[in-house]
C-alpha cells in the first residue's frame, strides 16, 4: 500500500500561511460599511424586500426570514416533529412522516429548491431533501406548509437534490452514497463495481404540484455530491458533481481523494424522458412511502408504493456523458445563460468551468477518452471553458447575480470570492465568519437572478455572539452586491444549520398567501362548520369529540361519562373566519403536543386518561381578552362506572 | 322628470350605507355595507367577525334580514312606478309632490335607520361580559354614528352613504329640478 499523503492537512497549513498574508495585505478589510444599518433597516410596520427559505440542516425545517432584515417570520416543520405546530404529533400530520421504515421523526434538511416557469422563480412552492432517510418534500407557498413528502428508494444520504428544472418539470434527487440497489446482504469490501448510485427524476404535476417518480437513473457506484439543472441553451441537462470516483467504501477522506479528476455526469434528461414514454426501463420491485396532506380536509395520508422504474444508462446511448473535474468537486452550478458548468473542485486550488457548447461538440465529434461502465468520458481539454486560477481554499458553491458576475464561497480560506464569467478573473474578496458552506442570491438558480444581495451560510461562529455555552448559534451574513465591490451588512443567527437557502422576490409571493381557511370548503371528517354539529361519540372504549372552538369558549365544555381505559380523540375545529386568529388546546396528562389551529381548521389529538378525576383543559395561544377563560372540564370516572355520556356549554 | 324616477332604481345594484369600523388589530378594518335589501361584508367574514367584536359588550348579532329588506324594495318600486306615471301623465305640479313625497319616505327611511342603530347600540344583554358606564354613570351604549365618525371603546366607526345613496339623492333632486323646468315652460307659454 502506498504511503498516506494527508492533502487536507497540507491545504490547512496553506491555509494558515495565505491567512497571515492577507491579513498584513488587507487589514481591516472587512470593516463594515459606515451606513450599513440604514441599509438593512426596515422600519417597524414594513415588510421586507425579500423571503429567504434558509434551510436547517440537522433541524430538519426550514426557516423564514426577510431579507435585508435578517428577521425570522416562521419555522415551517418538514422532516422533524415539531410540538408547537403539533407537526408529526397530531392525527393529521403523523402520516407525513411515514416511511418504508416506519415513523421517522426527524431528518437532516439540506436545499431548498424554489419552482420555476420558462426558467424563472414562480414561487408556487418550494422543494427541499432529507438526506438521511431519503425523501423530498414540497411546501406550498400558499400556506407555508409542507403538503407532499416522497421518499425515495435505492437512494443513501439523498444528498444531491432537490432541484428543479425550467418548467418544474422535474425535481432531481441523486443520491450521495452508493448502495446495493436492490438492497441486499452482501460483504462491504465488494463494493467496487457492486454498488449502484441512483439518480430520481420525480415529475410535478403542473397543476397541483404532485409528485411521482419518473425514473431512476442507476449510475456507477459513484457518490452524487450535487446537482443543478441546465437551463436556456441546456434546458433537457442535469448536471452531477461525483467524488469517490475511486470506489472506495472505508476511510474516505484518504482513499476517496486519490484521484486527480473525478466527474461531474451530464445527463440528457429529455432522452431518457423519451426512453421511457416509448416504454423503456424496467420496473422494479420496491417500497417507497408517498404523503400527501390533503388542504381540504386538512388531513395527511401515507401510501406504500411498490415499485418504481429504472434506467439503465448503458442502454440510452446518448443520454449520459462524463466531464473529468479536478479533485472531488462538490459544488455543480450553471450560470442563468446555461453556458457554463461550475465545478467547485473542494481540494483543488482553482475553480474549473466547463462550456456547455463545447461539450456539445465533444460529444458531436465523439471524442471520449474512455469509458466508466459504459459511460463515455469526455476529454477535460475538449470541454473546459476555463478556470478562475487560485482563487482561494476550498471552493464549495457558486451563485450568479445575472450581469456576468459569479460568486464562490472558499471553505478553508472563508471567504466569498466574486469573479467575472468569460474572462475568469478575481473581482472582489470578502471574508466569512466563519467556514462559509453555501451562499445564496435570491433567484440565482435561475435564468433572472435578483442580483442585489448574497447570502452566505457559516458553519462556525465561534465569537460572533454572545456565547451561550459549548453549543453556540450557525449564522447567515448578508452582503450588498449592488456595486462592484461586495459590502457586508449585517449576520444574523439560524435555526439549526443554515444549509442552503432559497430566495425570492417577496412580491411574487406575498399576495398569494391565504389568511384564513374558509369552513365552507373544511371536509375533515370529524370536522363541523359550525355549533349545531357538535356531539360526543362513544364506539366501544373510542370517544370522539367534535368540538368547536371560538372567542373565547370550547363547546362543549363540560363532559361527563369519559372512563378510565378510553382513548379519547379530540377533533377540535376553529370557527374563527378572521385573519390571524388561530386557538391551541391541550389536556393535562396527553401524551402528544398541543394543537395550534388555524382559523377554518380542524385538528384531532389523543388523549388517554389514566385516573378518575376532573381534568381541565384549555386554549394554549393567547387568542383574545377573554383568553384565560377559555377552558373547560372533562369528567373521568372508573372503568367500571355507568355514567351517561354527557355534554354541555353554558348550562 | 322620467329619469328622477329611474335613478333610485339603482339602489338595487349599489350600496345605500357603509359602517366602516378602525381599530389597531384590523389593518384592514371590518366594514358592513348597508343595501336596500341586504346586509353585506365589505370584506369576506367582516359581519361574522364585527358579531364577535360585539359580544364581548353585550351587543346583539346582526341579523341575516330585517323586516325593512322586504318594505324598502316595495317603497322604491312603488314610488318609482308613481314617478314614472307622473312623467308621463301630469303636469309639472305632480312633480313637486313627487319630490316631497320622496323626502318624506326618505326621511322616515332614516329615522327608521337611526332608530334601528339606536336599539343596536344600547340593547346590551345584562350578561355582558364587559360592561362600561358614561362619565355620569349611565350605561355605555355603542351606536355607531347616525353619520360621521364617532370614536367607540378602541374602534373608530365611520357611517357614511354609499352610491345607492347618492343616486337616491340625485333622483329626488331631479325631480325638483323637474318641476322648475315644466314651471318656466309653463310660464312661457
Amino acid at each position: 500500500m502506498r504511503t498516506i499523503k494527508n492533502p487536507i492537512l497540507f491545504i490547512l497549513g496553506l491555509s494558515l500561511i495565505l491567512f497571515s498574508c492577507k491579513d498584513q495585505n488587507q487589514g481591516n478589510n472587512g470593516a463594515l460599511t459606515s451606513n450599513a444599518a440604514e441599509r438593512v433597516y426596515v422600519a417597524p410596520g414594513e415588510h421586507d424586500e425579500f423571503y429567504a427559505f434558509i434551510s436547517g440542516g440537522f433541524s430538519g425545517q426550514l426557516s423564514v426570514y426577510g431579507l435585508p432584515s435578517g428577521r425570522l417570520f416562521k419555522v415551517i416543520p418538514v422532516f422533524s416533529q415539531d410540538a408547537e405546530k403539533a407537526w408529526g404529533y397530531n392525527e393529521e400530520t403523523k402520516p407525513m412522516l411515514n416511511t418504508s421504515h416506519g415513523f421517522i421523526p426527524w431528518d437532516d434538511s439540506h436545499h431548498p429548491d424554489i419552482s420555476q416557469t420558462n426558467g424563472e422563480l414562480d414561487g408556487r412552492w418550494v422543494f427541499i431533501n432529507g438526506n438521511n432517510t431519503p425523501r423530498i418534500a414540497k411546501i406550498d407557498l400558499s400556506v407555508f406548509e409542507t403538503t407532499e413528502i416522497i421518499e425515495i428508494p435505492n437512494s443513501a444520504g439523498n444528498h444531491s437534490s432537490a432541484f428543479v428544472t425550467e418548467n418544474t418539470e422535474y425535481v432531481v434527487a441523486g443520491t450521495r452514497f452508493s448502495v446495493p440497489v436492490p438492497q441486499r446482504d452482501m460483504p462491504i469490501n465488494e463494493y467496487k463495481g457492486n454498488f449502484k448510485g441512483a439518480l430520481t427524476f420525480i415529475s410535478v404535476d403542473p397543476e397541483d404540484g404532485g409528485m411521482d417518480i419518473k425514473f431512476q437513473l442507476i449510475m456507477p457506484g459513484f457518490d452524487y455530491d450535487l446537482s443543478h439543472p441546465g437551463r436556456g441553451k441546456s434546458h433537457g441537462w442535469f448536471f452531477f458533481t461525483t467524488y469517490n470516483t475511486e470506489e472506495a467504501s472505508t476511510l474516505l477522506e484518504v482513499n476517496a481523494s486519490q484521484n486527480d479528476k473525478d466527474f461531474i455526469a451530464a445527463v440528457n434528461w429529455k432522452k431518457i424522458e423519451e426512453y421511457v414514454n416509448n416504454g423503456g426501463g424496467t420496473m422494479m420491485p420496491a417500497n417507497y412511502a408517498h404523503n400527501v396532506y390533503d388542504e381540504e380536509t386538512h388531513t395527511g395520508s401515507s401510501t406504500m408504493k411498490k415499485e418504481v422504474r429504472v434506467v439503465n444508462p448503458a442502454e440510452v446511448p446518448g443520454a449520459v456523458f462524463l466531464l473529468p473535474t479536478p479533485k472531488s468537486p462538490h459544488g455543480c452550478d450553471v450560470d442563468p445563460t446555461g453556458e457554463y458548468i461550475v465545478g467547485n473542485g473542494k481540494l483543488s486550488a482553482d475553480l474549473t468551468v466547463h462550456s456547455f457548447t463545447k461539450m456539445l461538440e465533444a460529444i458531436e465529434g465523439e471524442k471520449y477518452d474512455g469509458d466508466a461502465y459504459g459511460i463515455p468520458i469526455l476529454n477535460f481539454e475538449d470541454v473546459l471553458a476555463g478556470t478562475v486560477s487560485q482563487p482561494g481554499l476550498g471552493p464549495l458553491h457558486t451563485e450568479f447575480d445575472g450581469n456576468g458576475n459569479a460568486y464562490t464561497t472558499f471553505f478553508i480560506s472563508s471567504e466569498v470570492v466574486k469573479w467575472k464569467l468569460g474572462t475568469w478573473e478575481v473581482v472582489d474578496r470578502q471574508p466569512c465568519y466563519y467556514s462559509v458552506g453555501h451562499l445564496m442570491i435570491p433567484g440565482g438558480n435561475s435564468r433572472k437572478p435578483f442580483g442585489k444581495y448574497v447570502v452566505a451560510m457559516n458553519k462556525i461562529t465561534k465569537d460572533r455572539y454572545l456565547p451561550t455555552g459549548p453549543e453556540v448559534t450557525q449564522s447567515a451574513q448578508l452582503y450588498d452586491i449592488s456595486g462592484e465591490k461586495m459590502e457586508l451588512l449585517l449576520d444574523f443567527p439560524t435555526v439549526g444549520e443554515p444549509h442552503y437557502a432559497a430566495g425570492i422576490a417577496a412580491d411574487i409571493v406575498k399576495e398569494r398567501s391565504k389568511k384564513i381557511f374558509n369552513l365552507t370548503e373544511n371536509k375533515h371528517k370529524y370536522g363541523i362548520t359550525s355549533d349545531a354539529d357538535v356531539r360526543v361519540e362513544r364506539d366501544g372504549n373510542e370517544v370522539h369529540i367534535y368540538m368547536s372552538m371560538i372567542r373565547s369558549h370550547f363547546n362543549p365544555d363540560n363532559i361527563e361519562g369519559i372512563k378510565v381505559g378510553d382513548k379519547v380523540y379530540f377533533h377540535v375545529t376553529n370557527l374563527e373566519q378572521d385573519y390571524d386568529v388561530p386557538h391551541g388546546v391541550s389536556i393535562i396528562g396527553a401524551n402528544t403536543s398541543e394543537l395550534l389551529i388555524m382559523p377554518g381548521q380542524t385538528e384531532t389529538f389523543v388523549w388517554e386518561p389514566k385516573q378518575p378525576g376532573v381534568w381541565p383543559f384549555y386554549c394554549t395561544d393567547f387568542c383574545s381578552a377573554l383568553h384565560q377563560e377559555m377552558q373547560g372540564y372533562v369528567r373521568v370516572s372508573p372503568s367500571n362506572s355507568n355514567i351517561d355520556l354527557t355534554w354541555s356549554l353554558g348550562e | 322628470m322620467a329619469l328622477a324616477a329611474l335613478l333610485p332604481l339603482l339602489l338595487f345594484v349599489f350600496p345605500l350605507w357603509k359602517i366602516t369600523l378602525e381599530a389597531p388589530q384590523y389593518p384592514t378594518p371590518l366594514g358592513m355595507y348597508i343595501h336596500i335589501n341586504d346586509f353585506a361584508d365589505a370584506n369576506p367574514h367582516d359581519i361574522k367577525n364585527i358579531n364577535l367584536m360585539n359580544h364581548y359588550v353585550g351587543m346583539k348579532y346582526i341579523p341575516d334580514a330585517i323586516p325593512e329588506f322586504k318594505i324598502f324594495p316595495i317603497g322604491i318600486v312603488i314610488t318609482t312606478i308613481i314617478g314614472l306615471i307622473i312623467a308621463f301623465k301630469a303636469n309639472h305640479k305632480w312633480f313637486l309632490y313627487w319630490f316631497i313625497m320622496m323626502v318624506l319616505v326618505s326621511t322616515a327611511g332614516l329615522i327608521d335607520f337611526y332608530l334601528w342603530e339606536h336599539e343596536y347600540g344600547h340593547d346590551l344583554d345584562p350578561r355582558a361580559i364587559m360592561k362600561f358606564t358614561n362619565p355620569d354613570g349611565s350605561v355605555m351604549g355603542f351606536q355607531p354614528p347616525f353619520f360621521g365618525t364617532k370614536n367607540i371603546l378602541n374602534f373608530t366607526a365611520h357611517s357614511y352613504p354609499r352610491l345607492g345613496a347618492y343616486f337616491l339623492g340625485l333622483g329626488i333632486a331631479l325631480g325638483l329640478v323637474a318641476y322648475y323646468l315644466g314651471r318656466k315652460q309653463t310660464l312661457k307659454a
